[in-house]
């Protein structure tokens, strides 16, 4: 292969220049039908490709000032309506479309030029094996018996386990600072994760709020085929105090009513209250949220996996990937007529784990 | 070189200055006229490379404007329907990028669309480069480094979509949560030392924000320069061709044909996002609202990569089991972990187990057409069959609406198209290969058939067949005939028990079936005696062709032997081009 140098390069180029196939390093391909193109035997077609690959150029520098002007002109609430796309911010439009089409036009020019200018012969260059050569190979085993003999790395066992050792346990530290990526509040020091999941904000008596407004709710208020979601009442004040959502996430239930001839087993007895009744809106599967509910059928369908639950079923599984039925909260009214939680629920509520058991 | 412009000059000198210190003369005579070969095919991988500095380029100025963090705010910009809203920094900030700052959308939108590209480019590239055999000797390392690739482009892409904390981002990544919550013994621990407790807690979006954009795709830039410099030593494989060997790269120079061609290519990739992310709306975040742990919106899709990982949740059956206190969640352990796993590292481990199987310890720089490697093309037609149906099973609430079917039906369906379609797609293949390398045999002994039909004077009727073109030829001929390995032998002649009988046997057997049915080449001579005969049939036809008035012939009867006027042979083509200018 011909080096390429400033230094010698002007002395050979002529050479190089006469026969355009042989360049340096490789050789045309024999028997390959080589078809002229228009530019190759029509100076006019030449220069109509480079007009065209000039013009591209020049077109692509207007529309970066079209973009600068867009972005300064156009007003970021602008809506205006373009066909088949809807209403669309026009900005976003102008700007995506000038910044697109300057970059996209850079590139046709360049595959323009290369394939109607450049030449199109093919070429070609020899592969040389990816082995190293013997000469090569010998030395660096030679090197590597120089530098085991020279450490004492084979002859010095000790060395080499408590060095071996040394490097196994150095990465611990680094392991162990990982610990405080969890920090527990002062609620739940000393708690394991298990326990953490399987309690949530439900009491005896906490008051069933609807979702949203935070108005207690009244057994009236649902009526028989009906669906609220709704957290207990003393969310609000923790969410305040924590400044997250994780009680929400726990604490998030569905109220159905149906008629009380329909339930056909709850999780306990007389957990519901006159036919309504209370479940996790948590999905026992992966814990997506669940409020797909079909009156007639009861059942609850999860939108994330479609893992369905029959509700006058005691929340069983009746399709999908889910293994456990949907706990149920058990609730009655208290003094003033409101929908309370009897008790926390039964069970730990959304996904599975490992020491849920 | 007779002028030089001082733009050159300079350029010279530079390069002096730069050589006299690193020695990069040396590596420019190497390189500059590095030749390449040419195949559309060779793109996809351009793409993914291409979409992945867009995806940089545009995902750092991200970073300037998107506030990782899930302190809540009250939404005070732009967008009227939120205003007042309670939401995280995380996802106020990603409304601001897409109202209130100029071209913060366009830069949203190009960062969504050019990661889709991204990982859909990778997968297409590595479709290419299994099918074709690229993977073998000596490319297997550049194969695991594409997978790991491919795996890193999946995280990168969740990590992403999980930041806005919008009510989409936030569902995907309480399934995460759920996912790791099912892992045996340390699930709960790594969940609650992820989120810093409970979920959604405070603390993950910053954390995920790290791994965004700096670790993965740092180690995706460290990974990509690596393929690149192995593609750049061990030369481009290429495809079969006139001139085309194992021991040559057949092509065009690097410089100038593929600075520009490459060049003006990574541009058109830009230029296309960039338009596609002006004109089409992808990811619309303030449609879904802020996140909270209490909400969905059906019909929840996440992107079209994690589509098959969504399906086998959806479609494994809820089979879950509690040994000694301890619960095992199958119905999600398998899906979402063992699934992938046994996926990435199949595919990973490939080239290894097909160089096993069959012995091949040759290094190969041409590349296999696919009906040419039967079995393997087979086994990559049934592994997309498998991914396609799981990508099904994760649009089934979509297509259950689409074409009003039950949604508990599909996934029946799934259930039992799994394990029994992919078996079938992989015996069609084979056959249909098989098929194809029967008709490339029938062309080597008999030609091509014209499709014309001539009548010879003393009345017979034949078929015209033409020999081969040059490039056809090269390209059919490329096949080599594979022999499986020979079976062993129980005992050697002096009768010594043979130690290894049952793992040769083992290996035997599947190589036969790996190169079982393969239709032998036919020997030079019977495709020289093929192509001989075809020619004696052109010869036939030939005074035809010479016939003063054979348009008039033609015309007569029926004209199918050629249009009249256009030419016949490739001289009278190149005349005709030149006249007409």
């Amino acid at each position: 292969m011909t080096e390429i140098s400033p230094r010698e390069g002007h002395s050979d180029a002529s050479a190089h220049e006469v026969a355009r196939p042989a360049k340096p390093g490789y050789s045309p391909v024999a028997d390959v039908p080589h078809r002229p193109r228009a530019t190759d035997v029509d100076p006019k077609a030449a220069r109509r490709a480079e007009r065209q690959v000039a013009s591209m150029f020049l077109l692509s520098m207007l529309f970066v000032v079209l973009f600068v002007v867009a972005y300064v002109a156009i007003d970021k609430t602008t809506v205006v309506y373009i066909p088949v796309m809807g209403d669309v911010g026009a900005s976003n439009v102008a700007l995506g479309f000038t910044f697109g089409v300057a970059i996209l036009l850079i590139g046709t020019a360049a595959i323009q030029w290369s394939k109607k200018l450049m030449p199109d012969v093919e070429v070609v260059q020899e592969r040389h094996d990816q082995l190293s050569p013997r000469r090569a190979t010998a030395e660096a085993a030679a090197n590597y018996e120089r530098g085991k003999d020279e450490s004492g790395f084979a002859r010095f066992k000790l060395i080499r386990r408590t060095l071996i050792g040394a490097l196994v346990v150095f990465p611990i530290p680094m392991v162990v600072l990982l610990r405080d990526l969890w920090v527990p509040t002062e609620a739940d020091e000393g708690k394991s994760p298990a326990d953490i999941l399987s309690t949530t904000l439900w009491t005896e008596g906490s008051r069933i709020v609807s979702d949203g407004t935070y108005a207690p709710v009244k057994p009236e208020d649902l009526p028989v085929g009906g669906l609220i979601s709704a957290v207990p009442e003393d969310l609000r004040e923790v969410e305040e105090v924590t400044e997250n959502l994780n009680a929400r996430g726990k604490a998030a239930i569905i109220l159905v009513r149906m008629d009380p001839s329909e339930i056909r087993a709850q999780q306990g007895d007389g957990w519901d209250y006159q036919g309504i009744l209370a479940y996790s809106k948590i999905c026992t599967h992966v814990g997506c949220p669940i409020a797909l509910y079909e009156q007639r059928t009861h059942h609850l369908l999860c939108p994330c996996h479609q893992s369905t639950f029959d509700l006058a079923d005691a929340g069983n599984v009746v399709f999908g990937p889910a293994a456990r039925r949907m706990p149920q909260l058990p609730i009655g009214v208290d003094e003033e007529g409101y929908l309370v939680a009897l008790s926390d629920f039964a069970e730990p509520i959304g996904p599975s784990f490992w020491e849920r058991g | 070189m007779t002028t030089t412009s001082p733009v050159e000059k300079a350029g010279g000198a530079t390069a002096t200055y730069v050589d006299q210190r690193i020695g990069s003369n040396k590596f420019l005579s190497r390189n500059l006229g590095k030749v390449f070969p040419e195949h559309w095919s060779f793109m996809l991988g351009e793409i993914a490379l291409y979409s992945f500095i867009v995806v940089l380029l545009t995902g750092v100025f991200l970073t300037l404007w998107f506030k990782p963090s899930m302190v809540e705010v009250i939404y005070d910009g732009s967008y009227v329907p939120l205003q007042g809203v309670k939401m995280s920094e995380a996802y106020a900030s990603s409304l601001d990028i897409s109202f209130d700052i100029r071209g913060g959308l366009l830069l949203r939108q190009m960062h969504h669309w050019s990661a889709l590209i991204f990982i859909a480019a990778m997968a297409v590239h590595m479709f290419r480069v299994f099918f074709t055999g690229a993977f073998r000797k000596p490319r297997e390392f550049n194969w695991i480094i594409g997978i790991v690739l491919t795996t890193l482009g999946l995280l990168a892409g969740f990590s992403g979509y999980s930041l806005p904390d919008d009510l989409l981002s936030g569902t995907g990544l309480q399934i995460a949560r759920g996912i790791m919550q099912a892992a045996p013994i340390v699930g709960t621990w790594a969940a609650f030392l992820l989120f810093d407790g409970e979920f959604p807690g405070t603390e993950f979006i910053s954390r995920l924000y790290g791994v965004h954009i700096l670790l993965i795709p740092g180690i995706i830039l460290a990974l990509v320069t690596v393929h690149l410099m192995l593609v750049w030593t061990q030369k481009h494989t290429q495809f079969p061709g006139p001139g085309r060997t194992n021991d040559n790269v057949v092509g065009y120079p690097l410089l100038p044909i593929y600075m520009a061609k490459a060049g003006g290519f990574f541009f058109v990739v830009f230029g296309i996002i960039a338009l596609v992310g002006g004109l089409v709306t992808v990811n619309p975040i303030w449609i879904f609202g802020p996140y909270t742990p209490d909400q969905v919106s059906a019909g929840s899709q996440p992107d079209w990569y994690i589509g098959f990982l969504d399906g086998a949740l959806r479609v494994m059956p809820n089979i879950e089991s509690v040994i000694f206190g301890w619960t095992i969640s199958w119905n999600i352990m398998i899906p979402a972990m063992i699934l992938p796993g046994i996926l990435f590292t199949a595919a990973g481990l490939y080239p290894f187990i097909e160089a096993w199987v069959t012995g091949d310890k040759r290094e190969h720089n041409l590349l296999d057409r696919p009906r040419n490697a039967p079995t393997r093309t087979a086994f990559g037609m049934m592994a997309i069959v498998f991914y396609a149906l799981l990508w099904v099973g994760g649009a089934n609430d979509i297509i259950a609406v689409a074409f009003d079917l039950s949604i508990n039906s599909i996934i029946w369906f799934l259930r039992v198209a799994l394990f029994v379609v992919p078996p079938i797609v992989f015996v069609v293949t084979r056959r249909t290969c098989l098929s194809l390398q029967r008709r490339d045999r029938e062309k080597l002994l008999h030609g091509y058939e014209s499709g014309r039909i001539l009548r010879l004077p003393h009345g017979e009727f034949i078929e015209v067949h033409q020999p081969l073109s040059v490039k056809d030829m090269a390209v059919i001929t490329s096949k080599t005939d594979h022999v499986a390995l020979p079976a062993p032998e129980k005992a050697d002649a002096d009768g010594v028990r043979n130690k290894h009988y049952r793992w040769q046997m083992m290996r035997h057997r599947l190589s036969s079936f790996f190169y079982g049915q393969n239709i032998p080449q036919p020997s030079m001579a019977e495709i020289e005696a093929g192509q001989h005969h075809a020619a004696h049939d052109a010869e036939l036809e030939a005074p035809l062709h010479d016939y003063e008035d054979a348009d008039e012939l033609r015309r007569a009867h029926g004209g199918v032997l050629h249009h009249p006027g256009m030419a016949e042979t490739n001289t009278e083509q190149i005349e005709q081009d030149r006249s007409q200018h």
